[in-house]
């Protein structure tokens, strides 16, 4: 217990003593539209690195790029430059064989676990399944133990009862628990969860969330948690990305970021989430942000967020595109005007 | 302030209203005896789980059930008029989108594509205003640059069709359709849950911007208590097709010693999903969640529909129904084990 707890502990505290499992260096995809006519650049540019036994919120509105980023590190598509590194191994130049290890050792948590189980197979089929693709256990037997054992272990118990169910037999709740124990019958070392909670009810998804959240420290996993949801990330994530018009522009501890954001536009969408608090009736939300988020493909020049910045000067726009800047302890944010700001 | 609400007659009271779908599987008893008022000038939210009938009760105050729904029996009473029994033609003509209309949940995206904002508006008032009083095209032309200037948009949006619009827009635009043939009350069925988060606050502002200058009446339908307390002065639990507890803003938020002696909602229904919302501004390390699912209603469980899935849940709870006390002024709740013991220690 206590060997796998470390590393968790470590990605809190922010030390990066341990190479980091997975790193993004300056990720980029474009899409063209419009019969070649325009080019959104979805994803412009994204660096990060994920711990060991970190799990790490990548939070943004609609259109941001968080999907694509998560489909990049999926490999599911084709970055258009830019590197993703696994375990010190580049993952955008795989071979066929390569990448079949690849998808092995990072899994995805998809939004709707409705569409993403056939509805033909029954669950321990459905779990079964990525053994027989990856060639795991030699027999039916073993495979079923395999398929026991992952079901246990995200509390679909007793296990016999379910097993010979269809996906249109369980509940919200439970599907998304299936669709987690199918990621983890192939021990993956990262998942990829897409807003894995937002299609459930509010009283089962806390239940979902503390139970990826036990599994993945009693397993050592290293998330990333895709959100829209900023409230869900500051409960179930150590650090969140900010991400706006296909760039991160704030990532930090959720504390520091939450609590200390730097950036207009964390502090914006910080703003404008509601609590289940009184007080707040007939009171206006001060959102501090203009207008509506541009397409991606027409990025504002210099701050790609000046447009809808109120603090935003002439500089903003002008000068070049503002790097992320480290204000210690791993809290690095991309505002030029952040001291004037306060 | 519940004082001067409950002396004051009510713009639209429902009553023991029961509205059941007949599936070949039986009868769903969607809303089995729901009973509430809402006041001129106020916001009533109804909360709850998918399946709990608030969907289903907003479309009820329309008295247009979907199919293959129907009202078994109970009454709906819009500004003295009972609507229960009345002919689609005539709630036609004479109640919808004039006396109360509705946002539908995801209208913005149902929005005929072929269609400019300006055919949309038209149409919807050819269908709702009686032809005797209807205005001229120069009148109409006026009444709908009101009301889109009311909601955030420029008149030329008139002229652009749906697609050409954003999230935002389109939800202004149909919240503009629900208000310009001038109702008292509007029924809003998750009106920002498809949106984005900036942009929901957005609309929320602009909600209640529209209560105010308007003196509107809202039924503010929402899964999210963090929305609620946003908007609702006054709130209504819905547990499977029933009301679970209804109290001001403050009795379900707390934050008021009045509202019990510790505070908060007194439904353990209530408290759960409270405690099962997860807030940013305070970091909580622990959420609640609730196991089990919501009982099928074809046929509910005898006594308290929660009891299943209740930790206070005692014989008596499965076996005979809570009926709704009122443990405060003006605070409702179905529960036995808040009326026997309304000090009982909570989560």
């Amino acid at each position: 217990m206590s060997a796998s707890e470390a590393p968790a502990v470590t990605a809190k505290d922010g030390l990066i003593s341990d190479p980091p499992i997975l790193e993004v260096k300056d990720l980029r995809k474009q899409f063209t539209a419009h019969r070649g006519h325009s080019i959104v650049r979805a994803v412009d540019g994204v660096s990060f690195a994920l711990r060991r036994g970190e799990i790490l919120g990548i939070v943004g509105e609609s259109g941001c790029g968080k999907t694509t980023t998560g489909k990049l590190i999926m490999r599911l598509i084709e970055p258009s430059s830019g590197s993703i590194k696994v375990e010190g191994f580049e993952a955008t130049s795989l071979g066929r064989d390569e990448d079949f290890a690849y998808r092995r050792r990072v899994q995805m948590i998809f939004q709707d676990p409705y569409a993403s189980m056939n509805p033909h197979f029954k669950i321990k089929d459905v779990l079964e399944e990525p053994l027989l693709i990856h060639g795991i256990g030699a027999s039916r037997s073993e495979r079923m133990e395999l398929v026991a054992e992952v079901m246990a272990k995200v509390k679909m118990t007793p296990v016999a009862d379910f097993m010979d169910r269809y996906p249109h037999m369980l509940s919200g709740g439970q599907r998304q628990r299936i669709a987690t124990a199918r990621t983890l019958i192939l021990r993956p070392s990262v998942i990829v969860a897409d807003e894995p909670v937002s299609m459930i009810d509010l009283s089962t998804r806390a239940e979902i969330l503390h139970l990826m959240k036990t599994i993945q420290m009693d397993m050592d996993l290293s998330f990333i948690y895709i959100t829209h949801d900023i409230s869900t990330a500051r409960f179930f994530t150590n650090r969140i990305a900010v991400m706006y018009l296909g760039r991160i522009v704030e990532i930090g501890s959720q504390d520091e970021v939450i609590d200390r954001p730097i950036h207009p536009y964390t502090r914006a969408l910080i703003e404008a989430v509601c609590e289940p608090e009184p007080g707040r009736v007939g009171v206006m939300r001060d959102l501090k942000v203009k207008g509506e988020i541009p397409s991606a493909s027409d990025i504002p020049k210099g701050c790609r967020f000046h447009t809808r910045c109120i603090f935003a000067t002439e500089a903003c726009s002008a000068l070049s595109e503002p790097e992320l800047e480290d204000m210690g302890g791993g809290h690095l944010h991309a505002c030029r005007r952040w001291k004037e700001i306060g | 302030m519940s004082d001067t609400k409950t002396k004051a007659q009510p713009i639209l009271s429902v009553k023991g209203l029961r509205l059941h779908y007949f599936t070949s599987k039986g009868a769903v008893r969607a809303l089995d005896g729901v009973s509430f008022d809402l006041f001129a000038g106020e916001t009533l939210g109804l909360v709850g789980e998918s399946g709990c009938g608030k969907t289903t009760m907003g479309m009820a105050l329309l008295n247009m059930p979907s199919p293959p729904g129907r009202i078994v029996s109970g009454s709906i009473v819009i500004d003295g008029t009972e609507i229960v029994g009345l002919s689609d033609k005539v709630l036609r003509r004479d109640l919808r989108w004039s006396r109360i209309s509705m946002v539908f949940q995801g209208a913005m995206n149902c929005l005929t594509p072929v269609y400019t904002v300006r055919e949309l508006m038209v149409e919807t008032y050819r269908e709702h205003q009686p032809s005797a009083d209807a205005l001229d095209e120069a009148g109409l032309e006026a009444l709908m640059s009101k009301y889109l200037r009311l909601v955030g948009l420029s008149s030329t949006v008139q002229g652009r069709y749906p697609h050409e619009l954003s999230g935002g827009m389109k939800q202004r635009v149909v919240i503009a359709m629900a208000l310009f043939l001038e109702p008292k009350v509007i029924i809003m069925d998750e009106p920002t849950t498809a949106l984005d988060v900036i942009v929901q606050a957005q609309i929320l502002n602009l909600i209640k911007e529209l209560r105010r200058d308007l003196g509107l009446s809202y039924i503010f339908i929402t899964h999210d208590l963090a929305t609620e307390a946003e908007i609702a002065d006054r709130i209504m639990v819905m547990y499977a097709g029933k009301m679970a507890e209804l109290g001001t803003n403050e009795d379900i938020f707390g934050g008021d010693s009045r509202s019990g002696p510790r505070g908060g909602p007194l439904h353990p229904y209530t408290q759960k999903l409270l405690a099962s919302t997860p807030r940013l501004r305070r970091r909580v390390s622990e959420l609640a969640f609730i196991p089990g699912a919501p009982p099928d209603l074809i046929e509910p469980p005898k006594g308290c529909r929660f009891a299943p899935r209740c930790s206070f849940a005692r014989p008596k709870c499965s076996s005979e129904e809570p009926p709704v006390a009122e443990l405060g002024p003006g605070h409702l709740v179905a529960c036995w084990k808040a009326m026997e013991d309304p000090d009982y220690e909570r989560f």
